[in-house]
């Protein structure tokens, strides 16, 4: 359940300050170039724009490491598989029954490049947004229901409470004698009951959640929803994805200038 | 950062005009149900008059709340019979004049931040942009809330987090305020610090209101006028709350309600001698992980056959996690809870918190402060044979066990019902007699009264005794003093 804390922003960054739906444009710019570049050149170079960009973001470096290491994990993962999976080319090291290969090489890099710079700004723009602010921003500035994005914000905030629930199911249950005991199959009964507890207490929650909102007006037919937090765009939001647009075009034009870009279907 | 237009608080303090209700031969009939929750209820109150509501459990008083609040929806299968209007108009046309207040804060929260979650209202009633924050700073100064804006809400105590409610309230200035049980999940200091604030929230708005609340003696000051409902029924009382008292007291503390000046005679235990040390406490300390403070700083409790003991101490002061530690569901972070040899531990010796669940049942019993967490079956009897079968015991020994415990609590009527449907106060009971059906020879319950009737409170009070007579050791954690008188032999006060 810790991996849930993370989702607190920090404020005093100075991305936190700029529109979400500008930074969400931006993270959306760069998913679209690492979808269109498979070479290793331009997530290359555009990891180093990130590298360089990170300090003025104000999200701190160790914010960061912190909230991705499960997407670091995973993108080792994917080197892994890639290193002795693509086979080709000389044999650089035998590890046992394992070739690793330069091609396998080659395949490990552009992936292990194209994943960091795809995932950096996502995770950057995470860390720097208040969920609330991006409920706000979504409904204003790109007319998601308030429905979905208030009720998803509202849910967001049961989530931690989720966890005191399960510690606190787990007492109870154990003060009706239903622990885990020693056997496997004793314990995976246990977990499920315990599971399905939790998942009970879930949807009461959300049930008296949904009760408390409409008890203070949310969704009144006929009333025009007002807001109390504008989220105008601003010149410094346009300029966040103007740039983001500049460092994806200069990051392929280096790469098509070298002979190296290449795009998918070619 | 979020975009907030920063207005000093001058506005004047809004109060919209109070309103005007008026029942006339008003009835609900829930969906599914056969009886009428309410019926032939004739009711008028004049703007601004503040009426407190009574009535034994299950005679439609938050059903009458929600009614006023035009939350009852005949969508959902109710039926609805005579008028129910405030200033002439049906409730449910009119709901943004109404404003409910309910038992449990944290429920009525929705926001992360105390002034989103107070804007959040004034935006779905479409409060121009420019007025909310100044609304949003009024109604939080309005009910004395101690912090900021953006104080997370989860961070809040119950007493914080009910004033937040009311703030979130009192900013949609509604005409008028209705308030189910408001102060019951609080402590007392946290309880008496609401009340206050609604004082002075009534006086300043001037709103209509309707009060419910078990402890009355704790509400009649903020009344004009009390109203007793019959279940199923109408108006039986309706005058100022002394003659009202004095008319029907004793019919009302007969059934359940807590009348001022009379309380539910319990039998004082006898005086005993303390039999052998069943559990200690040794050194027992307990610290959340990352946290800089220790929740339980080393504390030394025995508890010994045949004797009572209250921890008592204010919200933050560990009694609970003291509680759970002695009750072996808890693992001190310092210091240890060491069984004795009179409780017959299992071999190898070890602390409680290291035994099979089934070794504990038949030791230590726990109630919870909620008893929905203690539930497991789907039937009330299959709750009861939870524990003793789970300890080993044969399917005719729990049964007899099971129907034993369903008499002696009165709840033998309801043994095939579903635990989540059953009242409060037979929830209540259900979960003690969960935690005792095991014969466990330490008791630990934990606000075993919070929210519980009279006629409930008298009942739970006689079983502790009993149990203390019976030989267990009993551990209660409580802020009712009330109780405390009643049971304990001994009191550990920390904090």
């Amino acid at each position: 359940m810790s991996v849930l804390v993370p989702l607190a922003p920090d404020p005093d960054a100075a991305l936190s300050r700029r529109n979400p739906v500008a930074k969400l444009t931006a993270a959306g710019i760069v998913t679209v170039a690492m979808l269109v570049s498979l070479d290793p050149v331009t997530p290359a170079v555009l990891l180093a724009i990130e590298a360089v960009a990170l300090p003025f973001s104000g999200v701190r470096l160790g914010t960061l490491l912190r909230r991705s290491w499960p997407l670091l994990l995973g993108i080792g993962g994917v080197v892994v598989a890639n290193l002795v999976g693509v086979q080709g080319g000389d044999v650089l090291v035998e590890i046992g029954p394992v070739d690793v290969t330069t091609e396998g090489v080659e395949s490990a890099a552009a992936v292990a490049l194209r994943l960091l710079a795809l995932t950096l700004p996502g995770i950057v723009v995470l860390a720097a947004t208040d969920p609330m602010d991006m409920a706000d921003a979504l409904v204003q500035r790109w007319r998601v229901p308030a429905r979905f994005a208030y009720g998803a914000l509202a849910a967001l905030r049961l989530l931690p409470l989720l966890s005191a629930d399960w510690h606190m199911i787990g007492r109870a249950r154990r003060a009706r004698g239903l622990d885990a005991g020693w056997s496997p199959v004793g314990r995976l009964r246990a977990f499920t009951g315990q599971v399905f507890a939790v998942l009970v207490a879930a949807v009461r929650r959300g049930v008296r959640l949904a009760a408390a909102m409409d008890a203070r007006g949310f969704g009144t037919a006929g009333v025009e929803r007002t807001v109390a937090r504008p989220q105008p765009m601003r010149p410094a939001d346009w300029a966040l994805v103007a740039g983001t647009a500049g460092a994806v075009l200069l990051a392929v034009a280096v790469s098509v200038a070298l002979g190296a870009w290449r795009p998918p279907f070619a | 950062m979020r975009t907030r237009p920063h207005e000093p608080v001058n506005a004047p303090v809004g109060a919209a005009a109070p309103v005007a209700v008026d029942l006339r031969g008003w009835g609900w009939r829930h969906g599914g149900r056969h009886a009428w929750a309410l019926r032939g209820v004739d009711l008028r109150l004049a703007p601004g008059e503040r009426v407190l509501l009574l009535g034994p459990s299950g005679a439609g008083k938050s059903t009458l709340l929600s009614a006023l609040a035009g939350l009852l929806d005949a969508g959902s299968g109710g039926e609805q019979e005579g008028a129910l209007t405030l200033d002439g108009r049906p409730a449910a046309e009119v709901r943004s004049r109404a404003g409910l207040v309910l038992q449990d804060p944290e429920a009525a929260l929705v926001m992360a931040r105390a002034g989103d979650d107070v804007a959040f209202g004034l935006e779905n009633r479409g409060v121009p942009t420019d007025e909310i924050w100044p609304r949003v700073d009024e109604a939080l100064l309005s009910v004395g809330f101690p912090y900021g804006p953006d104080a997370p809400t989860a961070a809040l105590s119950g007493g914080e987090q009910q004033r937040l409610a009311l703030a979130g309230i009192v900013a949609l200035r509604p005409g008028l305020l209705l308030l189910d049980e408001v102060t019951a999940n609080l402590d007392p200091d946290g309880a008496a610090l609401v009340r206050q604030v609604l004082a002075e929230v009534l006086d300043a708005s001037g709103a209509t209101a309707v009060v419910v609340e078990h402890r009355v003696e704790q509400v009649v000051d903020l009344v004009h006028r009390a109203v007793v409902l019959e279940p199923g029924g109408g108006v039986a009382e309706d005058g100022p709350p002394a003659e009202v008292f004095g008319r029907a007291g004793a019919r009302l503390a007969a059934r359940g309600v807590w009348v001022p000046g009379r309380r539910p005679v319990v039998r004082r235990p006898a005086p005993v001698t303390a039999g052998p040390a069943l559990v200690r406490a040794e050194e027992v300390a307990f610290r959340y992980p990352a946290a800089h403070r220790e929740a339980l700083p080393a504390t030394d409790l025995t508890l010994c056959a045949g004797e009572a003991v209250a921890i008592t101490g204010p919200n933050g002061s560990g009694k609970s996690t003291l509680a759970l530690c002695l009750a072996g569901l808890l693992r001190p972070t310092g210091g240890d809870v060491v069984a004795q040899p009179a409780l017959d531990p299992p071999r190898p010796a070890r602390p409680p918190w290291r035994w099979r669940g089934r070794d504990l049942v038949t030791r230590i019993g726990t109630v919870f402060q909620d008893p929905e967490h203690q539930f497991v079956a789907s039937t009330v009897r299959g709750e009861l044979l939870v524990g003793p079968r789970h300890a080993g015991a044969t399917v005719t020994a729990a049964a007899h066990r099971a129907d034993e415990l369903l008499d002696r609590l009165g709840l033998a009527r309801l043994a095939a019902a579903n635990p989540f449907t059953l009242s409060g106060g037979e929830k209540r009971r259900l979960s003690v007699a969960t935690a005792i059906a095991t014969a466990p020879k330490v008791v630990v319950t934990d606000e075993p009264t919070y929210g519980q009737d009279a006629l409930t409170w008298g009942a739970l009070a006689e079983l502790l005794a009993d149990l203390r007579d019976a030989g267990c050791a009993l551990l209660t954690v409580t802020h009712d003093e009330q109780l405390v008188g009643a049971i304990a032999d001994r009191r550990l006060a920390l904090g």
